[in-house]
């Protein structure tokens, strides 16, 4: 059994400091998020790359893979699924996402946090 | 038995076969092994010794292997065999044997004419004789060889390659006349004259004369032709080395050889001969594969097996002087009522002949001019039904290629490796799905490689679609993607995908299109959509290390730096706190830099006469060079100068994979330039070229493309095969790689960069041309451009805090991450990473 807790939503950036197909990092009360804008939309998991245990999410490549947007690790290339966390190469792991919508053209963040 | 003392006498190419094959059915070294050898080096590839004079040394030729319990004794050789007290005499004392092995091979023949002994006169045989010879025409003009055979043709391209006007005199009426016909002969005469060998055929040499200073001076012939030379090889054919055996009192075969039974076993049961002094129920072979053969056999006998020798395939394909030369099984149709089949072209210059039973049903052999290109499928064929219409067979490759899927099962498709059709077949049904599987699974196409395009064939005789495909996102592999993104002259990822695949692309196909971009010439690499199709490396112009950190590298062209140059990247490193290591390409790597410290990194090297070192790119990397003739004693060119001169050349040049470079400024190759996707070693009068090396999980020696070349001779030859490279590689193969998968290899590269048989040569000399006066430093660009330098943030909206997951420790003096990959030695506890975090 899990519970999920949401907290509030941070402002983070405004939408034009997030290239279009480029991830960005970002610090959100602390956690490090990496945020993502596709055609779409936008997506925010965590920047921790599960397996190599270091904080590159966000410079991996941004991609599909049979239509689910995607983000590859820099650091050994697993791909993600940007709107769920699994990643599509290993089965079992996944990195948390959170959410991620834009107001009056900034980028705002709401930590999901399972525990 | 299956154990005990065994001498081999000879280390020649089967000698050595003979203690690989035993060695390997007996790994704990139950036999103990004396290895008696007449020459001063170790087994080389006699079959390769021309090779000698392109340049290749004896290291090269090298076919000798330590093993355990073997003993090699160089430069003694055995004098006698006393068979009754079991033991061989040589200069140096007795070895006592429990099993004999006569490998003794054969010494050319030298017709008995008056002057054969002269000073001047030279046999082919070993590479003491080729480096005499090599020494000896220094300075001299004219040559001749006697004997029009393989061996005869080879020397005299040796000659030509020499620099002598060079003659043959063959008594047959044609040359080779022991593989191909009389209109075979005529054909490959044709070839032979063009390259200016002057070709005395059906006649004998009836007197070598000596010249003033009692040295060889003219030949004369039977037809009363007197030709003047400075220098005379004798190939005209070799002779068993059977003295030991004669004097030891073994039986001899009708045409002299130790006469061996199938097992190789001689008269006396604990002797055995293989190679070309053996004669196998009588017949001497002089080919290398039938030697080794006999070797396997009596390795299996010594283990306690029960092997034959199989009789001999004698077929012959090799590249004479530069022309496709094969001929196999009934060559000559001494079948009797055989019919032959017989085209000719003689605008194509190509000629080809296959002999066939008197039903016209069954192929017996062939011989081929010219192009040998249906060879391997024809080999294979012998003794079984055609595969396709004879005239269709000779016709080209296309027939050829369709009628692989009618050979038989029992057909042999790799005959190095004895890997039959019916054994491609099953690795195919067992999931090999290419090439490289099958060449894994079944070892066809590993050695001499002729049978590789049969195994695509194969392939699509069986139905296997090979794909081509980048990736699930473009149908066609980066070839074509190149020539699709040149031709159509796409600017963009977005339009090539949208025109010319699917989906969004994703890490293979992107980096892919920008390195294309980038090998084209469109801008900075992080201009506008151009930067969201970089891997982290190039998006950042720098290394990612494992703890997301990176690293940086200034080029050092050549290795050549200052002292004021480097006191800079010193106090750069001490102000950074980077990890400081050197390089094996000569150049300094700073560790352990944050994102948004590179730019403040870059400013200080740039400021300082620095510029990218594309250490993170599929790029040039660097060109090292020996101090060379400025400092060494030893050195015979300005190596250091030619480097530094290619890495400001080639520098920033996007390619398939990285590029690396080295330049010798002699031959002792201090360098390591022949371990580099090009290498530049200095001779006397020039440079010599070598391409396709690399070190890493399977190293390879780069071969020699070109000899004794000016420098601006060598940049061209450069200039194109990295252009032509950037063009047509698929991704991530290196030169190595690139080479290799080519029909043709090496030789067709020298046709497209050298001869220009594509028409290519020109517009890649124009493409280098851009690249080089187009090139601008990556790091100081950004430097320069407020919206490049954006990027370089730790956090998009946090641009002051930096990445507090980047920690270090301090090892030896310097900071290196927290946690290595192994447990520390002075008890930190490790960190774990490649295992998922639990979450609960």
């Amino acid at each position: 059994m899990s519970t999920t807790t949401t907290l509030r939503w941070h402002t983070v950036c405004p939408l034009h400091r997030l290239d279009p197909d480029r991830g960005v990092a970002a610090l959100v009360d602390g956690v490090q998020v990496a945020l993502f804008r596709t055609v779409d939309g936008l997506y925010a998991i965590d920047n921790r790359d599960p397996v190599g245990g270091a904080y590159v999410l966000s410079r991996g490549i941004v991609g599909s893979r049979a239509g689910v947007p995607t983000v590859a690790s820099p650091l050994h290339k697993q791909v993600y699924d940007l709107r769920t966390g699994d990643c599509l190469d290993l089965p079992g792991i996944s990195v948390p996402r959170h959410e991620v919508r834009c107001r009056d053209g900034m980028v705002e963040v709401r930590l999901r946090q399972e525990g | 038995m299956t154990g005990g003392r065994v001498v081999v006498i000879g280390n020649g190419m089967v000698g050595q076969r003979f203690v690989d094959a035993l060695r390997d059915r007996d790994p704990q070294a139950r036999w103990r092994v004396t290895v008696l050898a007449e020459e001063t080096r170790p087994a080389y590839d006699r079959v390769r010794l021309s090779a000698y004079f392109d340049g290749a040394d004896a290291d090269e030729l090298n076919l000798y292997t330590a093993h355990d319990g073997v003993e090699l004794r160089l430069g003694e050789p055995a004098t006698g065999v006393d068979r009754a007290r079991r033991v061989v005499t040589t200069g140096a004392g007795e070895h006592p044997y429990d099993v004999l092995v006569l490998a003794t091979g054969s010494s050319p023949f030298v017709p008995p004419v008056d002057g054969a002994g002269l000073p001047g006169v030279f046999v082919y045989r070993t590479l003491d004789d080729l480096a005499s010879i090599s020494e000896y025409a220094q300075g001299r003009r004219a040559g001749a060889v006697i004997g029009g055979g393989l061996l005869g043709l080879e020397a005299a391209n040796a000659l030509r390659l020499l620099g002598l006007g060079t003659s043959v005199v063959e008594f047959a009426p044609r040359l080779m006349p022991a593989q191909v016909d009389t209109a075979g002969g005529a054909m490959l005469r044709r070839y032979v004259a063009e390259l200016g060998v002057a070709c005395h055929l059906g006649v004998a040499t009836t007197a070598l004369r000596a010249g003033p200073d009692g040295s060889v001076a003219a030949l004369e012939l039977a037809d009363g032709t007197v030709l003047d030379t400075d220098l005379v090889v004798v190939a005209a054919g070799i002779r068993p080395r059977d003295e030991l055996a004669r004097a030891a009192g073994l039986e001899l075969g009708p045409r002299g050889g130790v006469l061996v039974d199938t097992a190789c076993r001689t008269t006396d049961e604990r002797i055995y001969a293989v190679g070309e002094c053996a004669a196998v129920d009588g017949t001497c072979y002089g080919l290398v594969a039938p030697g080794y053969a006999m070797a396997e056999v009596v390795a299996d006998r010594l283990v306690g097996g029960a092997a034959t020798f199989p009789g001999a395939d004698t077929a012959t394909k090799l590249k004479l002087l530069g022309v496709d030369v094969a001929s196999f099984g009934d060559a000559h149709g001494a079948t009797p009522g055989c019919l032959d089949v017989t085209w000719t072209d003689p605008a194509a210059r190509v000629y080809a002949k296959l002999v066939l039973s008197d039903d016209a049903r069954t192929l017996l052999g062939g011989v081929l001019v010219g192009d040998a290109a249906a060879y391997p499928t024809l080999r294979a064929s012998v003794g079984g039904p055609l595969p396709a219409a004879p005239l269709a067979l000779l016709a080209g490759d296309d027939a050829v290629g369709a009628s692989v899927g009618a050979l038989p099962a029992t057909a042999q498709v790799c005959s190095c490796n004895a890997v039959t059709r019916a054994d491609i077949d099953t690795a195919i049904a067992g999931g090999c799905a290419d090439v490289p599987a099958l060449k894994a699974c079944t070892r066809a196409g590993t050695s001499c490689g002729s049978c590789v395009p049969m195994l695509k064939q194969l392939l699509d005789a069986a139905g296997v679609t090979q794909s081509p495909a980048l990736c699930e996102h473009f149908d066609v592999n980066r070839q074509e993607l190149f020539d699709i993104v040149r031709v159509r002259d796409i600017r963009t990822f977005s339009r090539l995908i949208a025109e010319h695949g699917r989906g969004r692309g994703c890490d293979i196909c992107k980096p892919v299109v920008a390195s294309i971009l980038a090998s084209l010439g469109n801008g900075h690499i992080l201009d506008g959509e151009q930067a969201s199709l970089q891997d982290t490396n190039d998006h950042f112009l720098a290394n990612l290390q494992r703890d997301g950190s990176y690293s940086v590298v200034p080029r050092i062209p050549g290795g050549e730096i200052t002292p004021e140059k480097l006191i800079i990247i010193g106090e750069v490193a001490r102000d950074f706190n980077l990890y400081t290591k050197i390089t094996g390409g000569q150049r300094i790597d700073l560790f352990g830099a944050r994102v948004e410290q590179l730019p403040q990194i870059w400013r200080r090297l740039v400021d300082a006469g620095f510029e990218s070192g594309h250490a993170y790119g599929k790029a040039l990397r660097t060109v090292k060079s020996c101090v060379g003739s400025t400092w060494c004693r030893y050195g015979v060119q300005d190596s250091v100068g030619l480097a530094i001169a290619l890495e400001l050349r080639y520098r920033g040049l996007r390619a398939p994979h990285k590029i690396k470079s080295a330049v010798s400024g002699c031959a002792r190759e201090c360098a390591e330039a022949r371990s580099k996707d090009f290498g530049v070693i200095a001779t006397e009068t020039g440079w010599n070229l070598y391409l396709g090396g690399n070190g890493g999980f399977r190293p390879r020696h780069a071969d020699l493309f070109a000899t004794d070349l000016s420098t601006e001779a060598l940049i061209t030859l450069i200039d194109r095969f990295l252009m032509y490279y950037v063009r047509t590689a698929d991704r991530l193969q290196r030169t190595a790689a690139w080479i290799e998968a080519m029909d043709g290899g090496l030789d067709h590269l020298r046709s497209v960069i050298v001869d220009d048989s594509l028409g290519l040569c020109a517009e890649l000399d124009a493409a280098m041309a851009r690249h080089v006066t187009g090139y601008s430093d990556e790091w100081r660009d950004v430097l320069d451009d407020p919206e490049r330098l954006r990027r370089f943030t730790s956090f998009v909206n946090a641009p002051d805090v930096p990445d507090p997951s980047i920690t270090f420790v301090t090892e030896r003096g310097q900071p290196v991450p927290v946690g290595g990959r192994s447990p520390s030695p002075d008890g930190r506890q490790p960190v774990t990473l490649g295992l998922p975090e639990v979450r609960r």
